[in-house]
């Protein structure tokens, strides 16, 4: 009704039942909330949302967590307690990777998730750099999309998550390949 | 041929934008990328449509708005070929979320592709369906979903199985549907597809207790020789991590296992013997290892009680407590949180060392610890653990002290033993930590020294001294003025020695320093110094040699910009100077406030005597606004303890009753006449309240011993005072003001104007239900003030989410015409934040005039305080 950030509930009879289902915001809680990928200077390489979050509202949490977690030294934990969740974050090289999950979750299984993820983009662009990430930021989006789907994890096998994407990626080559011989079937015709 | 439409290679587009040197650059290379996009949407261009997503898709990455490249997802996925679908359904997981409308448009596409011949694609839709999907969505596509549990390749199974998860969480009552095909996941051996089907199973049980029962009736058994398999299964390549197979499949099993187990006896006893096992043999010098580990220890704890396996669970917590790595330390003292409430002792016996955890370096074990240590304590270590604490809180982190200092007040509070125990710690957080405490703490610490009369003379000293040494924290000052007003006397006489106190020497004049420097303290703020200049005034009676000196004092600020502090300047200056003969019954000591008499408050050695309409009121604390001049900073009355005292020495205006509030908030902070005596305008101060001009006319219990001040001496004043002052200033003029009677049968609340349009007027009385503080009811009465009948009359009302709120049916829906009659309708408004937040509420009333449909709205936001 207005922006001041409230929720307003409307009650419009005397209805108590309904009046108390309208306050009701289905909210998905899934084991990991949000995938976050950010360098060291702050940038962000990747972003996956599992819960529905605004764009105004992902702003903030990147600069609330990238404030965080940057600033923390090499020594201490890889669990930082944020808001009501914890996110489980590790470094490699220049980039960290960054988990929110519930505040009931494994946050150790959590690390091994990301080593997991980790490994397989490793696999996939022969030892994985920064750069690879960002000019390819759909295939690490893909191979997350093999890796989580609604938040939780979808295969332990780095073998068949690589096995999945290969197959993709070639379905792609071969129509890519058909297109580009039917324009050139089609140029030669006209010519 | 679009210029544009060819464009820039994604590449090329990625290297510009990370060639820019400032955010300026980019936000130019952005701009021109987007508004190419834009052309070649127009254009509807088909051959660069996904390479465009692929770029809006990095651009909405840097954040950029891109809500104009929606529909491209969706014309991409309804394309035919694998690449366009595989970028398309991307583009839709990143560029929208559930709350999108647009998403509705794609159901269609899903649907199909859901049942395309092609399972990479049926592989895209489940993925996009289980990541965003809306309820609506997940009751449309529920069907296709179930029937792909049974693919007959694995990885759409287990694609199925996670889509599975998201449907019955967006739609709990789907969930019987998919209980026989994940129970039927649980046979498989694909790892995949048996860890989503796990998980699958996991969230049906938390969704449906009928799910519960089955699984545990028809798969426990099955689960435990699952997990006994993959235990004892040999070494595994495709599966292994430092030496394990799969611990993913490991924890998943066991989260299962323990949502059969808890509150199962059979169940439990039937996963007992597999739980010893990974809890003895997992290797436990690798991190997978641990977090198996840490599973198991979570089973162990919250299914049916094994003694024995408790123990090992115990055990395996003692030591990751003493590991090096702080990963292990911190899950170990998470978990020791959830073990306290199974076996208190055994987590008793690692005090020392969570002790330590709470001065270890990394602030987020820090936090755990002290979240623990928090709960550790209990009537017999509440001693030593605080001094530990206490002592920490000289050299922690000034980030932590917040969190410290509010712990630590909170379990003196809890458990203190006595009296002088509390007092002595308290006085030591505050001289360390004085600046972190919160206002409810130190309105409490007074509260507690006003209810110790034994203690008096102790308190005033001791504050003394540590304000010698710690000026610098503010709450410590203000206690320490508020004390030495009260009992200057007992300071300088050493009244009501202890003996454990060395005596010290203090003259009226070292008294009268401490003040002064209050007052004048550079980081003292208005309302340290408004509370310096009440206890001037109350030295100035307890100390006559020195009233001249506090005059002087007082008479700097005579011309303080700051009105609140003029005023009391002057005032005191008037008291001093004019009123000789009423002074000393003025400043009579504060009479005891009412402790909490709910319940957690500190043991009290003297009966705490009730305020004289013995109101019990939950006052969290009760001084809060005792001078709190800022108060129109502060967002809400911090609890209805706080208008306990608020006027007492008219620290506020609560909203005048004849306030027509739409839209309009009481601005307390600004009120001219907060004075010092100005409880005599009709205020509606809260009856608990002893007020000191009440009293005489209040003729219940005479308790207060300001009572019976008012009337005769206002009487006599009367004419002195209006000669000389200003009529705005004169504290006494305000004597003559008859304070509005109340009756005091409970808190009682002002009725406000709530609306008032040239149309008509809603009025609101208040009541509380006795025994519940957070419902109030409210009886709104509406009068119409035009000349013409109101017809189909209905109200309506909107509250913010911590509100609820009930209608009962109105009086009527037909309103006389001016005046002549209205209509009540009576609302009951549960508050689940009383004493946190304030009322309000946005209303709408529609009503027939003359057969036209007229509507109003506005807000109402002078709700009285408290309620």
């Amino acid at each position: 009704m207005d922006g001041n950030g409230e929720q307003w509930v409307i009650e419009i009879d005397v209805d108590w039942g309904k009046g108390a289902a309208m306050g009701l915001i289905g909210e998905v809680i899934a084991m990991i909330q949000f995938v976050l990928l950010i360098s060291r200077q702050g940038k962000v390489r990747l972003t996956k949302y599992y819960s529905p979050y605004t764009q105004k509202e992902r702003s903030k949490v990147l600069r609330e967590l990238s404030g965080v977690i940057l600033a923390r030294g090499p020594k201490l934990c890889n669990f930082v307690e944020w808001r009501e969740y914890k996110v489980v974050y590790k470094r490699y090289a220049s980039l960290y990777f960054c988990m929110c999950v519930d505040q009931d979750d494994n946050e150790l299984e959590v690390l091994e998730i990301i080593h997991h993820y980790v490994e397989i983009l490793d696999r996939y662009f022969g030892s994985v750099c920064e750069l690879d990430l960002i000019f390819n930021f759909h295939k690490a989006y893909y191979i997350l999309d093999e890796l989580l789907i609604a938040g939780e994890l979808q295969e332990s096998s780095k073998k068949t998550v690589a096995r999945l994407i290969a197959a993709q990626d070639s379905l792609v080559e071969t129509a890519k390949e058909q297109a580009s011989s039917i324009s050139n079937m089609i140029a030669q015709a006209t010519k | 041929m679009n210029p544009f439409s060819s464009g820039t290679r994604l590449r090329d587009m990625i290297r510009a934008i990370r060639a820019c040197k400032t955010a300026a650059e980019e936000r130019g290379v952005v701009r021109k990328e987007c508004a190419a996009i834009r052309a070649a949407i127009n254009e509807n261009d088909q051959d660069y449509r996904h390479r465009n997503l692929a770029k809006l898709m990095f651009i909405h990455m840097l954040g950029y708005p891109t809500h104009f490249g929606q529909m491209e997802c969706l014309k991409l996925i309804a394309a035919a070929g694998f690449p366009e679908k595989r970028i398309g359904y991307l583009g839709l997981m990143l560029l929208l979320d559930e709350r999108q409308e647009v998403l509705m448009l794609v159901t269609n596409s899903l649907k199909q592709d859901l049942n395309h011949s092609n399972q990479y694609i049926v592989g895209l839709a489940l993925c996009a369906l289980g990541n965003i999907c809306s309820a609506e969505m997940a009751r449309d596509l529920a069907p296709e979903v179930e029937r792909l549990l049974q693919f007959r390749d694995p990885n759409i199974r287990k694609k199925a199985a996670l889509c599975s998860i998201r449907i019955i969480k967006k739609v709990p009552e789907l969930a019987e549907n998919f209980i026989n095909p994940a129970a039927a996941l649980l046979k498989e051996k694909h790892h995949g597809v048996l860890i989503t089907g796990v998980q699958l199973c996991t969230d049906l049980c938390k969704a449906s207790e009928e799910a519960l029962e089955y699984f545990r009736k028809k798969c426990t058994e099955g689960l435990v020789k699952t997990l006994k398999d993959v235990v004892n299964s040999p070494y595994a390549p495709e599966y292994d991590i430092a030496g394990i197979t799969d611990p993913f499949l490991h924890i998943r099993l066991l989260k299962l296992l323990r949502v059969l187990g808890q509150g199962d006896e059979d169940a439990s006893e039937c996963m007992n013997d597999i739980l010893a096992q990974v809890a003895t043999k997992t290797e436990s010098n690798k991190n997978a290892g641990n977090a198996i580990l840490y599973e198991c220890v979570a089973t162990i704890m919250s299914i049916e009680d094994n003694g024995g396996l408790r123990v090992l669970a115990i055990n395996i917590l003692g030591r990751f407590l003493s590991n090096r790595d702080n990963n292990i330390r911190y899950v170990a003292l998470n978990m020791l949180m959830r073990a306290i409430t199974v076996d208190a002792q055994a987590v008793q016996r690692h005090r020392a060392t969570i002790l330590e955890c709470v001065k270890d370096l990394d602030a987020s074990i820090r936090k755990r610890a002290l979240e623990l240590v928090y709960v550790l304590v209990n009537e017999s270590n509440v001693k030593p653990l605080t001094k530990e604490l206490i002592d920490y809180l000289e050299v922690s982190d000034q980030d932590f002290k917040g969190d410290l200092t509010a712990k630590i007040c909170s379990l003196v509070k809890r458990f203190s033993p006595e009296r002088i125990w509390y007092i002595d710690q308290m006085l030591k957080v505050l001289s360390e930590a004085g600046n972190f405490v919160k206002d409810e703490v130190w309105h409490a610490v007074i509260v507690v020294i006003t209810n110790s009369s034994d203690l008096h003379g102790y308190t005033v000293r001791a504050l003394y001294r540590a304000f010698q040494t710690s000026a610098d924290q503010e709450s410590l000052v203000r206690v320490a003025v508020w004390c030495i007003g009260e009992y200057g006397d007992m300071l300088v006489n050493n009244i009501g020695m202890l003996d454990v106190e060395d005596p010290i020497t203090v003259t009226e004049s070292d008294a009268v320093d401490v003040i002064e420097i209050a007052l004048k303290h550079h980081t003292s703020d208005l309302t340290t110094k408004a509370m310096a200049l009440i206890a001037l005034l109350k030295l100035s009676s307890r100390f006559p040699s020195c009233s001249e000196r506090i005059k002087e004092i007082a008479d700097q600020y005579k011309g303080s910009l700051v009105l609140e502090l003029q005023q009391r300047s002057i005032e005191l200056n008037s008291i001093i100077s004019k009123h000789d003969d009423i002074r000393s019954k003025l400043v009579e000591r504060m009479p005891v406030v009412d402790e909490n008499p709910a319940g957690d408050s500190i043991p009290a050695t003297t009966a705490s005597i009730n305020l004289p309409n013995g109101v019990a009121k939950p006052s969290s604390a009760p001084l809060v606004d005792l001078l709190d001049l800022n108060s129109d900073d502060a967002p809400v009355p911090s609890s209805s303890g706080g208008d306990f005292l608020q006027d007492l020495l008219g620290g506020d205006l609560s909203p005048a009753p004849k306030q027509s509030g739409v839209n309009h908030s009481p601005n307390n902070g600004t009120s001219v006449l907060m004075d010092l005596l100005s409880i005599g305008t009709p205020t509606q101060s809260s009856p608990a309240v002893p007020d000191l001009l009440n009293s005489g006319q209040d003729s219940k219990k005479p308790v207060s011993p300001l009572e019976g001040l008012s009337s005769p001496s206002s009487n006599s004043i009367q004419p002195t005072s209006s000669a000389g002052f200003a009529p705005g200033i004169d504290l006494l003029d305000s004597f003559a003001a008859s304070p509005p009677k109340q009756e005091n049968n409970g808190p009682a609340y002002p009725s406000v104007v709530a609306f008032e349009s040239s149309n008509l007027r809603i009025g609101f009385n208040f009541s509380k239900l006795p025994g519940n503080p957070q419902t109030t009811l409210i009886e709104a009465t509406f009068t119409n003030l035009s000349p013409s009948v109101y017809a189909d009359f209905i109200f309506q009302a909107a509250v913010p989410k911590f509100l609820q709120l009930h209608l009962e049916p109105a009086s009527s829906s037909s309103l006389p015409a001016s005046g002549n009659g209205s209509i009540t309708q009576t609302l009951r408004v549960t508050n689940s934040q009383h004493g946190k937040k304030s009322l309000v509420m946005r209303i709408r009333i529609a009503y027939k005039m003359n057969n036209k449909d007229v509507l109003e709205e506005g807000q109402i936001n002078n709700f009285p305080k408290g309620l």
